[in-house]
């Protein structure tokens, strides 16, 4: 009975959260005449005309290879800093070990939108904009504290017993940390790395300052192929479609360490 | 357990400090730059000393704006943690459920910000939107969030609980997965309620993930700016122009730098308040005895 | 307090279980009587958990009943059962204190709060945790919170038996033996059924009266400590109890004779009688501290090569090699070992027989 109760809530809840994603779909595939003339639940002469209409536009493409290019990008570049620190954070004491890592999270704390100004300053001036590891490093503002943070919780659950054990056992640091420790906590690591990919991916205000054409986003692409037309609600869904592919895709490929990560339950 | 005292551990530090302090600091330094002066064009600037922060401290529609915001954040808070746990509690332990569960459940985090925004704008039109239409021809409710202030907070609202909600499930999933089995078997001998396991096992148990939970949500709601400028741009009027709508209105729109500067700077400083504020209180609660 | 019952108990975490192998537990058929300290032996995997789980009921056996009092509890749930578990780490409400801790139970039993006061002031002096009452339970050492566990069994006055789950393994070595003095007191005052569940033969041995041995899914005996050393009635008994364990020797049977590999050893009249009729492998199982060694032949000796002397501070160990097979013998520090080869004696009275494993009595 109790059980029961529960699986209609989820299910309803499953049903509410799918509903708009299914309403975008429906519009994409329905012509922008059609979707203006009548009210419909589902598209009744499926057109794939408002695909096609991005596909044309050869940049669109490009655009999902930057994207995913500085996504990567950044949450290597999180992971690899991120974890000989969190590491540091869950197993030393240090000067100012408490004040660095507040100050870490404060990162998140700050505005995006004002930062958007100064990072296109700092970033012409180095020469780096308009390249992948512009929008990389900036992600990283965000990324990288968020990784320290989830991953310092998930090394405190392997007991320090096993550190010891490997330095008596005449293991080097890096040897240690690379072929003993970093296992141990591979789920962390799984579950890091989606965060990483997740806020990397659906950030768009700094990714679209810091690029111009050579490294645009995907989103920004499907944005200004919107404008360029006017208002058109089918090609509107049709693009916003394609924005969700990937991440949809990534998801259903990492779901079972997704469940391994979260099992183990510190996030 | 004692942590070992060791200041080499600076050396595994270093690299992430590196990289955010280039990505911080200057960008920082930059804006307080902006705040202190009155720029007029490449190389022409004076110093202002206060004056911006005088001006925006004194902005009714900075208040406004403010406002707006900690009612914004507030109700975030209050309507996705209760709902996220609430959902936490109901997905599957162990099968096939879980991962399809987590899936579906991903699935709004995984949505470029401003496709969010797309999708309700299409969901929620009062013309051709399931929604806005439903609510107008089924329900006989009149609604368009382009018109009424009420129906362009709801529509904010439902994107936002939509959109966040699942990150909260998320995490306080982990949480309960990581309660080993004897707890709810010593409750079960105890002859606890569900409502008492809820209280004294489950809670107290998630209290980390849920501190986790809680910053994220009220630094991430606070700090809103593509979806509502995708859905509603602010308006109608200028009910739904949370902080950060505001300030790109007057830094990137008009390119008042020193105000932009000036107003950046408060608006970090109150986040950075209220996080302290509200990561201490977590903590406390955790360790208050309660006799 | 109560007499527990087991009736054709067996259990498969399987759906539709069909071999014998299906089973976590084979067939248990037993009776704890009222008041008793028993221990329930067996090394990890053996099932032990699972029975334990059975008795208080958070698990429900595939087949058989349950017992309580001769009143039949099979199918209701631990809160209904009056029963207690301390688990193998400690449990508790962190947020709490200790005294709501102690509380817990009884109010959630819906008891009027004087009488709740009562009781645990009365649970916590037996425990020696008055001093910690208005303290958290979760800043408390592992050992105190292991009392509090048992606490809060103990508050209830209704409470049938108390179900211990390897309660020690979180505890300093030091200090276990400290609280495992005080299980056997409150046992003593309280005169609780106490049901207690490890792998460590040391704990099962000097905590509980009565001593079961499990081995894959069964109980393969169920005796005193005394019981369990001196006849065990299977070879894994004869093993697992005693250290080192029991030595085995494969042999074959003639007269009143074994015949190991060529050699030939003595054995009781009416042992041999018995076990004439008896198909299936036979097995010589001898004691460590019985096995008889010395320094010249003589009567029925039998020479054996010594391969290893292990001194273990009043008495020593020593390795035998008698043909293929490897024996050990526990001898005491004055007796002098020879030093190369040695005779040994198999005294009648200690010599057992088993066939297939079990004993030939």
């Amino acid at each position: 009975m109790k059980g029961r109760k529960k699986f209609v809530g989820l299910a309803i809840y499953f049903i509410l959260l799918l509903v708009p994603i299914y309403w975008m779909l429906n519009m994409s595939l329905r012509s922008n005449a059609d979707i203006l003339a009548s009210f419909a639940l589902y598209p009744k002469d499926i057109t794939l005309m408002n695909y096609m209409n991005i596909f044309t536009d050869s940049s669109w493409y490009m655009g999902y290879v930057n994207s995913m290019i500085y996504v990567a990008l950044n949450t290597a570049i999180s992971l690899f800093v991120a974890l000989p620190a969190a590491y540091a954070f869950s197993r030393y004491q240090f000067v100012g070990d408490k004040q660095l890592f507040f100050w870490l999270l404060t990162n998140r704390m700050a505005p995006a939108a004002v930062f958007a100004l100064p990072f296109f300053q700092l970033y012409s001036t180095v020469g780096l904009l308009d390249t992948h590891i512009a929008v990389a490093l900036a992600h990283c503002l965000f990324n990288v504290p968020l990784a320290v943070w989830i991953l310092e919780g998930f090394m405190s659950g392997i007991p320090r017993e096993i550190d010891e054990t490997a330095f008596i056992d005449g293991y080097s640091f890096p040897r240690f940390f690379i072929t003993i420790f970093i296992p141990l906590i591979r789920a962390g690591v799984g579950v890091t790395a989606f965060f990483c990919f997740m806020f990397s991916w659906v950030e768009l205000l700094l990714a679209r300052t810091l690029t111009v054409t050579e490294a645009k986003p995907i989103s920004a692409i499907m944005t200004r192929t919107i404008s360029a037309t006017g208002l058109d609600y089918g090609l509107l869904a049709a693009a916003g479609i394609l924005t969700i592919v990937p991440g949809a895709m990534v998801i259903w490929f990492v779901r079972n360490h997704m469940a391994k990560g979260f099992a183990l339950g510190r996030v | 357990m004692e942590k070992w005292p060791n200041n080499r551990a600076w050396l595994l530090v270093l690299p992430v400090f590196v990289i955010v302090a280039f990505s911080a600091i200057i960008p920082l330094m930059t804006v307080i730059n902006y705040s202190v002066q009155d720029i007029f064009g490449p190389n022409q600037a004076i110093f202002v000393g206060f004056e911006w922060f005088r001006e925006m401290l004194a902005d009714k529609r900075l208040h406004d704006a403010l406002w707006r915001q900690f009612l914004f954040s507030g109700l975030v808070l209050v309507i996705e943690m209760p709902l996220g746990i609430l959902i936490a509690l109901a997905m599957p332990k162990k099968g096939w459920g879980v991962s399809l569960c987590l899936v579906t459940i991903a699935l709004p985090l995984l949505i470029p910000w401003n496709t969010i925004g797309t999708i309700w704008i299409i969901f929620t039109r009062p013309d051709i939107g399931l929604f806005g239409a439903g609510m107008n021809s089924l329900l006989g409710i009149p609604f368009d969030h382009t018109a009424r202030p009420l129906d362009a907070w709801i529509t904010v609202m439902l994107m936002e609980v939509w959109h966040w909600t699942p990150l909260v499930a998320l995490l306080a999933y982990a949480g309960l997965r990581a309660i080993p089995e004897a707890y709810y078997q010593a409750a079960r001998i105890d002859g606890a309620s569900a409502w008492s396991t809820f209280l004294y096992i489950q809670l107290p148990k998630m209290r980390g993930v849920l501190t986790i939970a809680f910053l994220l949500r009220f630094m991430d709601s606070f700090l809103i700016y593509a979806e509502p400028f995708v859905l509603t741009g602010g308006g109608p009027g200028n009910s739904t122009t949370f902080l950060s709508l505001y300030l790109v209105k007057i830094a990137l729109l008009q390119f008042d730098l020193g105000p932009g500067g000036a107003f950046s700077l408060i608006y970090f400083v109150i986040v950075l308040l209220f996080s302290f504020i509200f990561y201490q209180a977590l903590e406390r609660i955790g360790k208050g005895d309660k006799v | 307090m109560a007499r527990i019952e087991l009736n054709e108990v067996a259990h498969s975490y399987l759906p539709k279980p069909v071999k014998d192998s299906d089973y976590a537990l084979k067939r248990i058929h037993n009776v704890w009587e009222d008041g008793a300290a028993c221990a329930l032996l067996g090394p990890s995997g053996c099932g032990k958990t699972t029975l334990l789980n059975i008795v208080s009921g958070l698990l429900i056996p595939s087949k058989g009943r349950v017992l309580y009092d001769g009143k039949e509890v099979t199918a209701l749930p631990p809160e209904k059962r009056n029963i207690a578990q301390v688990f193998q780490f400690p449990v508790l409400y962190d947020t709490m204190s200790v005294y709501n801790n102690l509380a817990f139970p009884l109010r959630n039993r819906g008891i009027h709060e004087k009488a709740v006061r009562e009781r645990v002031l009365e649970i916590a002096d037996i425990l020696d945790l008055t001093d910690f009452l208005k303290k958290r339970a979760a800043g408390l050492a592992a050992d105190a919170k292991q009392k509090i566990s048992l606490g809060r069994g103990l508050v209830r006055s209704d409470v049938a038996a108390i179900l211990f789950d390897e309660p020690l393994t979180v505890i300093d070595p030091q200090l276990k033996w400290h609280l495992r003095r005080k299980l056997k007191e409150i046992h003593e005052k309280l005169k609780l059924t106490f049901i207690y569940v490890t792998h460590d033969q040391v704990e099962a041995l000097t905590f509980a009266d009565q001593v079961a041995v499990m081995f894959e899914g069964e109980i393969v005996q169920i005796g005193s400590p005394q019981e369990l050393f001196e006849n065990p009635e299977h070879r894994f008994v004869g093993y697992f109890i005693g250290s080192p364990g029991m030595n085995f020797l494969e042999c074959t049977l003639e007269g009143n004779r074994a015949h190991v590999n060529g050699t030939e050893i003595l054995l009781d009249e009416t042992t041999a009688e018995k076990s004439r009729n008896k198909k299936g492998n036979l097995a010589l199982g001898i004691r460590p501290m019985y096995l008889g060694v010395h320094p010249n032949p003589g009567g029925d000796r039998v020479k054996a090569d010594i391969r290893m002397v292990e001194d273990q501070g009043n008495y020593r160990i020593v390795t035998l090699k008698l043909g293929k097979h490897t024996l050990k013998a526990s001898l005491s520090e004055e007796r002098p070992i020879p030093e190369k080869e040695a005779w040994l004696s198999f005294p009648t009275e200690w010599t057992r027989l088993f066939a297939d494993g079990w004993l030939i009595k």
